[in-house]
């Protein structure tokens, strides 16, 4: 079956998702993924959403991460509070981000663009809950389309944490040890971090995608593992059920 | 680690400055930007001395409340999430009155921040999430606003304006927090970093946020201010307890014999209380959790008009400046048969 990028980011994405794990996400692509490994991969998967949605029955992809659709037939409509502390004390493993600038640590700007902060030539919600979850759930991962300006060694601000400088300059920080930037999903390839510099790391190339093109769309050096894998594309059943279960109306997977 | 042999209060801060010099472990670090708000507990405390905690009925009118209870250049706070359980009819008085120079606690504000800023009200603004509206994308006349320096912002994150008003719910002048270590989020906050006691650990310390005024809209409340509220409740309770001045919009009232029926379900109380107003689908346009979802043509209409501020001025002028009150406006937009079909979307029904 052929397939979009964005689907092939959600599949990805889900199958990174392990049963009985718990997961925090937001609205769009990340939701997606959650709902699709919920029902190929992790029937026990437990979503959770920052305002107090704790594990629902997701009837559809909800527009604000504290609307009704969050805790629908949930465990617990519980607090912003509730769900963050949850996160502080290790009890959530994953956690997926979006924004306008990724650099080789896996840091993220979603926060403005500019070199005036007072004046910021663009100016983005800022973090809502992004650095939270950077800073307190097990691993992050982020899916996005890939290009040489968005993957950059030097973001205007840095709003959510990745590994910072790299070695252990996150941990020195005091943000928890064993936390951090997990997986980097794009449209070329997916990235992952080097155990000792925290470097981002090439782990497997997209079909269609060559080395060359996943460099040349990348603005700083990127590592490359050892043994290079292929991704493996969706499989029929993954985008069926994406496209007729998960995402109907294909807000997020586009027409 | 620092090691501190206490004899005198002098001696401390000698030890613990000579550690300093030589230990960046030890250095404590300042997000650079303006603290809105006074952290002192002892100074709500006196204000708290004061207020009422006498069981009198507290029914009240929204022009009434926001005239007397909000001066120009206080610090307000708004219940719910953005576009879910929103006190929208304080949010429409507050720019009619022509309010100025508030400061706000922007913790995942979408729609209530967009009105605020259309009226000009706001003039300084701690910052979880402004100017988005989550997936149905950013506020241009919010960001125009913002991107032309006019509004002094100091960063934070949406757990850090829940525990800083924690904090203050807690009566305690700051938190220790795992969050915002390391990035420029914590650089142009206010917070700042603290050593662990106990562990060594680091920590940023949030100051707790006491603000002048909140408004939160409920499900259910009975005329002294005991409240109920069904759904998420973000930070709502804790904001009840940290505000100077709380205002309170219900669905609906209920009798008093009903909540000392089931007080468990009491989730503030009345004592945080100053004023009830009974206003039935009081969160519209946004979502009302079990009653009624957004209204998604209406929250559109107003990402579109704001594209050009004299159209953003006439829209105003039509919903908000030029309507007697909340109800003039909630018939503007359809009235009972679009609450009719807002309830049908909430409940899942297809009635297309």
């Amino acid at each position: 079956m052929d397939y979009n990028a964005m689907e092939l980011m959600i599949c990805v994405a889900a199958r990174n998702l392990e049963d009985g794990a718990t997961v925090v996400v937001g609205t769009g692509a990340p939701c997606a993924a959650a709902m699709l490994s919920q029902k190929i991969y992790s029937p026990n998967l437990c979503i959770l959403f920052e305002a107090g949605g704790v594990a629902p029955i997701l009837p559809t992809m909800p527009i604000s991460v504290g609307d009704s659709r969050t805790f629908h037939k949930a465990i617990m409509a519980s607090s912003m509070p509730e769900v963050m502390e949850t996160c502080q004390r290790g009890m959530v493993d994953y956690t997926f981000l979006g924004g306008a600038q990724i650099d080789m640590y896996g840091n993220i700007n979603s926060t403005m663009i500019g070199d005036d902060y007072q004046k910021p030539k663009v100016r983005f919600p800022g973090s809502g809950g992004a650095n939270d979850l950077a800073s307190l759930c097990w691993r992050t991962m982020m899916m996005t389309v890939q290009d040489a300006r968005r993957f950059t060694d030097k973001l205007d601000f840095i709003t959510s944490p990745g590994y910072l400088k790299g070695g252990r300059s996150r941990y020195d920080a005091g943000l928890p040890e064993g936390t951090g930037p997990y997986r980097i999903i794009t449209n070329m390839a997916v990235m992952g971090f080097d155990d000792e510099t925290k470097w981002m790391m090439v782990l497997s190339i997209n079909p269609g995608y060559s080395r060359q093109d996943v460099q040349d769309n990348c603005g700083f050096e990127l590592k490359w593992a050892k043994k290079i894998d292929d991704t493996k594309p969706p499989a029929d059943e993954e985008l069926r059920i994406l496209r007729e279960e998960v995402d109907p109306h294909h807000y997020i997977i586009g027409r | 680690m620092n090691v501190c042999f206490i004899l005198n209060d002098k001696q401390e801060v000698t030890m613990a400055l000579g550690t300093r010099d030589n230990d960046t472990e030890g250095v404590m670090l300042s997000g650079k930007n303006e603290l809105f708000t006074d952290p002192d507990p002892d100074k709500a405390r006196a204000f708290f001395r004061n207020k009422s905690r006498s069981m009198t009925p507290k029914l009240a009118q929204i022009k009434d409340v926001v005239r007397d209870m909000i001066k120009d250049g206080d610090y307000i706070a708004i219940g719910g999430f953005g576009a879910n359980r929103i006190p929208t009819a304080i949010v429409h008085e507050i720019v009619r009155q022509h309010k100025k120079h508030l400061g706000f606690a922007g913790h995942t504000s979408t729609h209530d921040f967009q009105v605020f800023i259309a009226g000009k009200c706001i003039d300084r603004c701690d910052v979880a999430y402004i100017i988005g509206l989550e997936a149905r994308g950013l506020s241009p006349n919010a960001r125009r606003a913002v991107e032309s320096g006019t509004i002094k912002l100091t960063e934070w994150t949406n757990a850090s304006l829940s525990w800083r008003l924690k904090a203050a719910a807690m009566g305690i002048s700051f938190i220790p927090t795992r969050n915002i270590l390391g990035t420029d989020t914590f650089k142009h906050s206010a917070a700042k970093t603290i050593t662990c006691p106990f562990t060594g650990k680091k920590y940023a310390a949030m100051p707790a946020l006491f603000p002048d005024f909140a408004a939160i809209h409920v499900h259910e409340a009975d005329i002294y201010g005991n409240c109920r509220v069904y759904g998420a409740s973000v930070s709502d309770f804790d904001l009840a307890k940290a505000s100077k001045r709380v205002v309170i919009t219900t669905e609906r009232i209920i009798p008093h014999d009903e909540i000392r029926r089931e007080p468990e379900k009491t989730v503030i109380p009345y004592w945080c209380v100053d004023a009830i107003i009974e206003v039935p689908y009081g969160s519209y346009p946004g979502n009302m959790p079990y009653e009624y979802f957004s209204d998604e043509e209406h929250l559109k209409t107003w990402l579109k008009v704001e594209r050009d501020p004299e159209e953003l001025e006439i829209f105003l002028q039509e919903q908000i400046y030029g309507v007697n009150d909340f109800y003039e406006y909630l018939n503007l937009n359809g009235g009972i048969e679009k609450m009719k079909k807002l309830r049908a979307i909430e409940y899942l029904i297809n009635n297309k």
